[in-house]
């Protein structure tokens, strides 16, 4: 559509780089006066988290050519979100974040379509997800992002040479804040290292160990753990504690004044309290605001090509003076979510069932509750119920028949992974080899010339 | 309305109400509300300023509608101030929001004083000679002032301060003050009190590490004619030494105050003293204070004379410990005597600025209490930050830092965008448009802004050919486009710079940040 020279186009600003041929853009760009209804078209962005990022997010991408959005959240808004959220008023307190945040920004940007989703990001199938060009995340969590990477990378696929197939390379673009500090990265499945290759950046949270808490405090928070772990069960038999219950919460608190007051502790307030036991991260505004836009910027470098991108993770702290990184992690070759799949060898002979037990003690996949596909036949289905009761017969039939005999291929498979008390769901990708396939062909072979 | 205090509850655990207070008591001056000014305000409105003023002299145009979030269709043809100071008032109904329809280089010229009502000015999207009467004005006025600019995929931000101090800086990580090195007397008597050889095996794995280190590092002394190491070879034999003598007196392997200890044991030979920060803040010239002394000077004068007589060359203790393996008892006893000392030191100090309050003629209990506390607290970690006008920093850049930069491979681009950004205004001013901001001619706009850029380079001093040729055709590309995705980031940093400032809490940055929009390998540049 071309840009008259007497009605000035809206998207003017954008117009420069989609419209215009430049020595530092993407290889694949073409510069082209189409680009934004070619966006309009073609292109579904779904934002994961319609939160203090999230909001951000929604407000950046349909200010960045992107018409059709799609936002995924399964919270209701709290007045502590006010400080940031800027999507959200008091009145809306209560209400889905989804909804309120979609319809907040369609009224005001007009010709933007975003569809909301009041869900857990788990309820959603994996069609769901494949039908959007790129995803980008505005979470608080790494079971949250494990989860959308694992999905992403599911769907990845590696040619003979195991080298990933484009087409089936899913961007993702993820972000991150806490108080003055942030991240941002791009995700490019079987190219760029994916969330778990990297996941020692997300050191797991130190808990105090019990003994401190019984035995011998010494901080504030060593008190308030006391009566949020161990004094609320000893109390309240079979109740179980629920952060959200102001009541709750103040019974805690209590006893932690109590507590802090018997060993001599300094330091218990009702905030502290809360921060201690809902684990709260302080966040503001700026920061979200700072790590959204680096977000959107990428998203729609990489779709449109009008610049090359990230290589691959921003960190940006403000604390003292403002310090920007970029490091170009690496991918872990081994990883068994966007790898080439773990290898599994199984004999001929192993059913379905047997194989579904094996990878509960393989040790890189710890998986219980397991639901397997091949080429996008259902093996075997946990749920929903009629599901489970249609494969249900296959769990005694040998894999190798279930797959059709061939004598290695990609399944993949969901379940729980984890250890006990730290389970979440998560998908992977497995790459079975049935031993002796080749005899057994071989002999088929034989017999039938 | 929701309770205040909830509703800030995420960033009063960042800043406090003392943070906050500052915050809602700041009057900002908002000057051009495009996108880059109307999200710089969006974040500073949400965490509740106390009132902003917008200021711009444009109507809403139908290409505003794609780039900025605070103004809709209703408002083609009408003030953008108003508009966008309407929207803004939206998130927030405790900030007072107001809006002047006046063009901002017009009221820099017609009406100087207008500026010194305000804590604090954005500017934003300004031209170079805008920039630096603005800078003139309010430097004078004592107003804060922050430029934030987006330009195409770069843009900057500046603060400009005459002079900013910080007590409360708050770093991420820094050493605890446990003076490991240097034990004061009642420290070195409440170890005495402990037996390390005890033959209980609960007190032994419940004694902290803190005492456990002051021990050992007396016993050592004793075998070492009475004194720490001090040279390099004594200091590595000691280390060494030092991990074998903790671990010989582990009973058990799991006991974690050993652990601790080992970790911690560098702590020892820590240099003692102050660092040379802080010797320099306490040197500087500042320090020599007067009746027109700030509050802030006035306290590190005492702090230097507490130095410099009962600290011993130390800073006050800052009175706090970490936590660390031990029997609650222990812990508290040990917390108290770094307490004590602490309270002393700031004793100390409080009388000292009483006397120098009286010397310079000023009410000596005209500083707070709390006010001396939070410097004795914070000692080691005072800021002071000082920024060059703009004035002095367009005509002698630190030549040497510039060249270094522009050729510096991995920074080359925010570099030269620095450059570039200055040369758009030059070729604006020459050619009455930005080079690209339309379609046609613009092969003639890249040979334009390259010899205005070169030219500008040698004006300064550098070589114009460290210059990259792609980078001035990729800035005519641009063709001054304001893009939202790059407005929300420089209005993010802005906002986030002027929270420091206003809270006066953190560290704001110093020198000009460039923003790389290409691959994010942006730059500090101090020039």
């Amino acid at each position: 559509m071309a840009n008259s020279a007497t009605q000035p186009s809206r998207t003017k600003d954008l117009e420069k780089l989609f419209h215009r041929p430049g020595p530092l853009v993407a290889a694949t760009f073409e510069a082209s006066s189409e680009m934004i209804n070619d966006l309009k078209e073609y292109v579904k962005v779904l934002v994961v988290g319609a939160g203090g990022l999230g909001c951000e997010l929604l407000k950046d991408l349909a200010l960045s050519g992107f018409s059709n959005l799609d936002v995924i959240d399964m919270d209701r808004i709290e007045v502590t979100n006010l400080n940031r959220q800027f999507l959200f008023r008091v009145e809306d307190v209560g209400k889905p974040k989804a909804e309120v945040a979609a319809k907040r920004v369609m009224e005001r940007i007009s010709g933007v379509n975003i569809t909301p989703h009041f869900c857990r990001i788990e309820d959603k199938p994996m069609e769901f997800y494949s039908d959007f060009s790129i995803i980008v995340l505005g979470l608080d969590s790494i079971e949250a992002r494990s989860f959308i990477n694992s999905v992403a990378c599911g769907f990845l696929e590696y040619d003979s040479d195991d080298n990933p197939v484009p087409e089936t390379v899913k961007p993702l673009v993820d972000g991150g804040t806490e108080g003055f500090k942030g991240h941002a990265r791009v995700i490019l499945p079987g190219i760029t290292p994916c969330f778990e290759c990297t996941i020692w950046l997300f050191p797991p949270q130190v808990k105090f160990p019990l003994c401190t808490l019984a035995e011998t405090p010494r901080t504030a928070a060593h008190c308030i753990e006391y009566a949020h772990l161990i004094k609320w069960d000893e109390v309240h038999s079979g109740k179980s504690f629920d952060p959200d219950d102001p009541d709750h919460m103040q019974w805690v608190y209590t006893e932690a004044v109590k507590r802090a007051e018997l060993f001599g502790i300094p330091g218990v307030t009702y905030s502290l309290t809360q921060g201690v036991v809902k684990n709260i991260i302080p966040a503001i505004a700026s920061t979200n605001a700072i790590i959204s836009a680096a977000c959107a910027l990428e998203t729609m470098k990489i779709i449109t090509g009008c610049s090359k991108t990230l290589s691959n993770y921003l960190t940006y702290n403000g604390v003292e003076g403002l310090h920007t990184k970029v490091t170009d992690f690496v991918r872990d070759k081994e990883c068994p979510v966007c790898g080439p799949g773990v290898l599994i060898e199984l004999d001929t002979s192993v059913t379905l069932r047997k194989f579904i037990d094996s990878l509960k003690d393989h040790p890189n996949l710890l998986l219980t509750r397991v639901s397997v596909r091949h080429r996008g036949t259902n093996l075997y289905m946990q749920a929903p119920p009629i599901l489970e009761e249609q494969t249900r017969p296959f769990l005694d039939q040998p894999l190798f028949e279930l797959m059709g005999k061939t004598r290695k291929d990609i399944v993949s498979v969901t379940g729980m992974a984890g250890k006990a008390d730290n389970k979440q769901s998560c998908s992977r990708k497995l790459r079975i080899v049935f031993k002796g396939a080749d005899g057994v062909a071989d002999m088929d072979t034989a017999g039938g010339a | 309305m929701a309770e205040p205090k909830t509703k800030y509850d995420r960033q009063l655990r960042i800043w406090g109400e003392q943070g906050q207070a500052a915050l809602e008591k700041a009057s900002i001056c908002l000057l051009n509300c495009g996108p880059t000014g109307s999200e710089t305000l969006k974040n500073l409105v949400l965490g509740g300023v106390g009132s902003i003023t917008v200021v711009d002299g444009c109507k809403v145009e139908v290409s505003d509608l794609g780039n900025n979030y605070f103004v809709d269709e209703s408002c083609v043809g009408q003030s953008k101030a108003k508009c966008v100071c309407t929207f803004l008032q939206e998130l927030n109904d405790a900030v007072k929001a107001k809006f002047i329809e006046e063009s901002p280089e017009a009221l820099i010229e017609t009406n100087p004083s207008f500026f010194s009502e305000f804590t604090l000015v954005v500017a934003t999207q300004l031209v170079e000679d805008t920039m630096v009467k603005l800078d003139r004005i309010c430097r004078d006025a004592n107003v804060m002032l922050v430029f934030a600019r987006s330009y195409g995929l770069t843009g900057l931000v500046r603060n400009s301060v005459k002079e900013h101090t910080v007590i409360e800086s708050k770093p991420d990580h820094f050493l605890d003050d446990l003076r490991l090195n240097n034990p004061w007397p009642q420290l070195r008597s409440f170890a005495e009190t402990i037996d390390l050889d005890t033959s209980d095996p609960v007190v032994h794995k419940h004694t902290p590490y803190v005492i456990i280190l002051v021990k050992l590092a007396e016993e050592w002394a004793k075998s070492h004619s009475g004194s720490l190491p001090s040279s390099r070879d004594e200091k590595k034999q000691f280390k060494v030494e030092d991990v074998e003598l903790i671990k010989a007196r582990m009973v058990a392997m799991d006991e974690d105050n050993y652990k601790e200890a080992m970790e911690a044991s560098f702590k020892l030979f820590a240099p003692r003293g102050i660092s040379s920060e802080v010797q320099k803040i306490i040197n500087d010239s500042c320090a020599e204070v007067d009746s027109g002394s700030s509050d802030f000077w006035v306290i590190v004068a005492a702090l230097k004379e507490f130095i410099a007589n009962e600290g011993e060359g130390e800073a006050p203790l800052e009175g706090s410990i970490p936590d660390m393996t031990s029997s609650t008892e222990l812990y508290v006893n040990l917390q108290k005597i770094y307490q004590a000392k602490a309270e002393a030191d700031f004793l100390a100090v409080e009388r000292r600025v009483r006397d120098i309050l009286k010397r310079i003629g000023r009410d000596p209990y005209s500083i707070t209490k709390a006010n001396i506390k939070s410097v004795c607290k914070n000692a080691r970690k005072l800021r002071v930050c000082r920024y060059r006008s703009i004035e002095d920093e367009f005509s002698t850049p630190v030549q040497a830092e510039l060249q270094k930069c522009l050729t510096d491979e991995e920074y080359s681009y925010a570099t030269g965008f620095y450059i570039l950004l200055r040369a758009v205004d030059r070729f604006a001013a020459n050619y009455n448009s930005f080079p690209g901001q339309f379609d046609s001619g613009m092969d003639e706009d890249i040979s334009r802004l390259k010899s205005i850029a070169v030219s500008l380079l040698g004006d300064v001093g550098c070589n114009g050919s460290s210059l990259i040729d792609d980078l001035i055709s990729e800035m005519c590309r641009y063709g001054a486009a304001e893009l939202h995705a790059v407005a929300a980031l420089i209005g993010g940093i802005a906002s986030q710079e002027v929270i420091k400032l206003i809270t006066r809490q953190f560290v704001p940055m110093r020198g000009t940040f460039i923003l790389n929009g290409i691959d994010h390998k942006s730059q500090l540049l101090l020039l």
